[in-house]
């Protein structure tokens, strides 16, 4: 039964060792990836359905005893994550061998994936906060190498913000765990909860607050988000996908398990936590209004939906961590879906800027199908599944009586609603000709068979996700649990 | 000998952080460097005071705290193998610009030069 926990994370790395050997291959290659990624999500699926049945799960790697080996610990949080994600991952994966490009042009592209598959793996698994830094830096190197992909001028100087930035982020996440150590003697999750209890409270609100800026880096909270709308529209369209999709979101993780798990309820700073929810809203989405091409504004949206889950979390409540822990599945699911069809756009006319495109629709209606639902979803339109995790959100904001937080998210969803009608109207609409993309019905400039197939595999998903919105509500609401009462979490690690 | 070595580490961290603040990257590789080594002093530090080697035998009442020792060793090594990549990719910056300035966002520029327009027009009578 350890193997369900240790396998998402051994996979990925022996098959990138083994895809290295065989870089002169690239079908063997991509045999590897798929394999190992379909496995892994074989494996994340039934980690999930058995650690929701039966409880949390627990590894100590290499027979150390909890507080000093590294530990591995599944719960419903972890198995939700560990799934969606390499369900991503696998649908990126396809999208990117049926993409003429980066993943063809590259020998190291699939071996570097896998690693990034493995180090995103390891950050939901770990149980452990030095862990959780080298899952970090693991998923950070796999990303330094993906971004800058092609070595293209553009690449390079965006390519320089992200690693300056993700670095100084690393060495003050090293400083953070330097202080814990010191305040505390152990850098295990579930042994540090309750020893940061007996900490002063001064030195506790330090940490937490150390911990919310170096997580808030990576997942791109107001005012720590610069570098993100920068640094992704100009990696190959497979890639930013999976970023948008997954990294942000494993910083997102990161702020929700240290702040339940590792801080006592008494302390915990929800004020703070959703004025800055708040304000990455309001900025992410003003930040979308003023762009003109297709991928910025998307990425710009990234920023604004994280406001969202900080909003769940803010709350501290069993419905707004559900409400988020719900965003979450669907945002990584929808997110991605328009990265790949902005991929399909660019694939099509050339060009992601939207003064040069109109008319899409009359070449593409099934573009244009794929592009609207998922949009439409990010907005919150009824009844996509956008719709029902704002819904979540905001029946638990006002259940906290925070009307200031719900009034604002709901003032962004409008806005979201605006600027993806501007794509819209801009890049489908309209007549042919008026834009000076080169929209000839030709044949060798459509989307190959896999692109499509797999946007529409995750289209399909997130209109899964409504029609069994009562269950997948009901996961989050237990997962939830799980976050408010962390007593179980404790025992299981530490054996008592 | 602990305060030398906060000091020690304060003067790193004062150092790396202005020359991360600069545009080369030459400059901001060697700034993250000495980031780098004044968490490793603090790490050092975290373990509390010193004591004989460990697992070396002797008493283990004596013994000072690895833990801290495995985890700056980890992070040397990690931060050895990204400073080696900035190097490169300082060299590819290098190499398609002939100079390894960060450059400005693009789209950043556009919208401040919008801006500005949009000002200078305001203020016309």
């Amino acid at each position: 039964m350890t193997a369900l926990v240790t396998l998402p994370i051994l996979l990925p790395i022996v098959g990138a060792a083994v895809s290295i050997g065989f870089g002169s291959s690239r079908t063997v290659q991509r045999v590897i990836s798929v394999v190992t990624l379909s496995s892994v999500t074989t494996i994340s699926a039934l980690l999930l359905s058995r650690v929701d049945r039966e409880g949390e799960l627990v590894v100590q790697v290499g027979g150390w005893s909890a507080p000093i080996g590294i530990t591995l610990v599944a719960d419903r949080l972890a198995g939700i994550m560990l799934l969606v994600a390499t369900l991503m991952l696998l649908a990126v994966l396809l999208f990117a061998i049926g993409q003429p490009g980066a993943e063809t042009h590259h020998t190291g592209f699939h071996p570097v994936y896998l690693i990034l598959a493995s180090g995103i793996a390891m950050a939901f698994l770990t149980g452990d906060l030095f862990n959780l830094f080298v899952a970090f830096e693991v998923t950070l190197m796999a990303s330094y190498v993906l971004i800058t992909l092609g070595g293209r001028p553009d690449q390079v100087r965006t390519g320089m913000t992200y690693v300056v930035i993700s670095l100084l982020a690393s060495n003050l996440f090293l400083l953070a765990l330097a202080f814990v150590y010191a305040a505390t003697g152990t850098v295990n999750l579930a042994d540090l909860s309750s020893r940061i209890a007996e900490l002063p409270d001064g030195l506790r609100s330090g940490l937490a607050v150390l911990l919310i800026v170096v997580f808030g880096v990576k997942a791109a909270i107001f005012p720590l988000f610069f570098w993100l709308p920068d640094s992704y529209p100009t990696a190959p369209t497979p890639v930013t996908a999976v970023f948008a999709g997954l990294l942000t979101k494993v910083g997102v993780y990161a702020i929700i398990r240290s702040q339940t798990l590792l801080f006592p309820p008494d302390t915990q700073p929800g004020g703070l936590l959703l004025v800055v929810a708040g304000l990455t809203m309001v900025v992410g989405v003003f930040g979308a209004i003023t762009q003109n091409d297709i991928k910025r504004i998307l990425s710009f949206h990234i920023v604004s939906q994280i406001g969202y889950m900080i909003m769940g979390l803010g709350l501290f409540s069993l419905a707004g961590l559900a409400g988020a822990v719900f965003y979450i599945i669907h945002h990584i699911v929808v997110k991605t879906t328009l990265f790949l069809v902005a991929g399909l756009v660019e694939q099509r006319a050339g060009t992601g800027q939207l003064a040069r495109l109109s008319g899409l629709a009359r070449f593409e209606p099934t573009l244009a199908l794929l592009f609207l639902v998922p949009a439409l979803s990010l907005a919150g339109i009824p009844p996509f599944s956008g719709f029902v995790a704002k819904l979540a959100l905001i029946d638990a904001g006002i259940g906290a009586g925070q009307y200031v937080i719900v009034a604002v998210s709901l003032v962004v969803s409008l806005l979201t609603l605006f600027s993806m009608v501007k794509i819209w109207s801009n890049a489908f609409w309209g007549s042919i000709g008026a834009g000076d993309a080169p929209l000839e019905r030709s044949a060798t400039r459509s989307a190959g068979a896999l692109m499509t197939g797999s946007t529409v595999a995750l289209v399909g998903l997130s209109v899964a996700i409504v029609i069994w919105a009562g269950p997948l509500y009901d996961l989050s609401e237990r997962t939830a649990r799980d976050l408010m009462d962390t007593r179980p979490y404790v025992d299981t690690v530490l054996g008592s | 000998m602990t305060v030398l070595l906060v000091v020690v580490a304060g003067v790193l961290w004062s150092c790396g952080t202005y020359l991360v603040l600069g545009r080369q990257l030459s400059r901001i590789v060697i700034g993250i460097g000495l980031l780098g080594h004044g968490v490793n002093v603090l790490l050092v530090l975290g373990g509390g005071d010193g004591g004989t080697p460990a697992f070396v035998g002797g008493d283990p009442e004596q013994f000072s705290d690895p833990l801290p020792q495995a985890f700056v060793l980890t992070a040397i090594v990690i931060t050895f193998g990204v400073i080696a990549f900035l190097l490169a990719l300082a060299y590819r910056s290098w190499l398609v610009t002939s100079d390894d300035e960060v450059e400005d966002d693009v789209e950043d520029r556009r919208i401040a030069r919008e801006a500005e327009g949009v000002a200078e027009i305001g203020a016309q009578p």
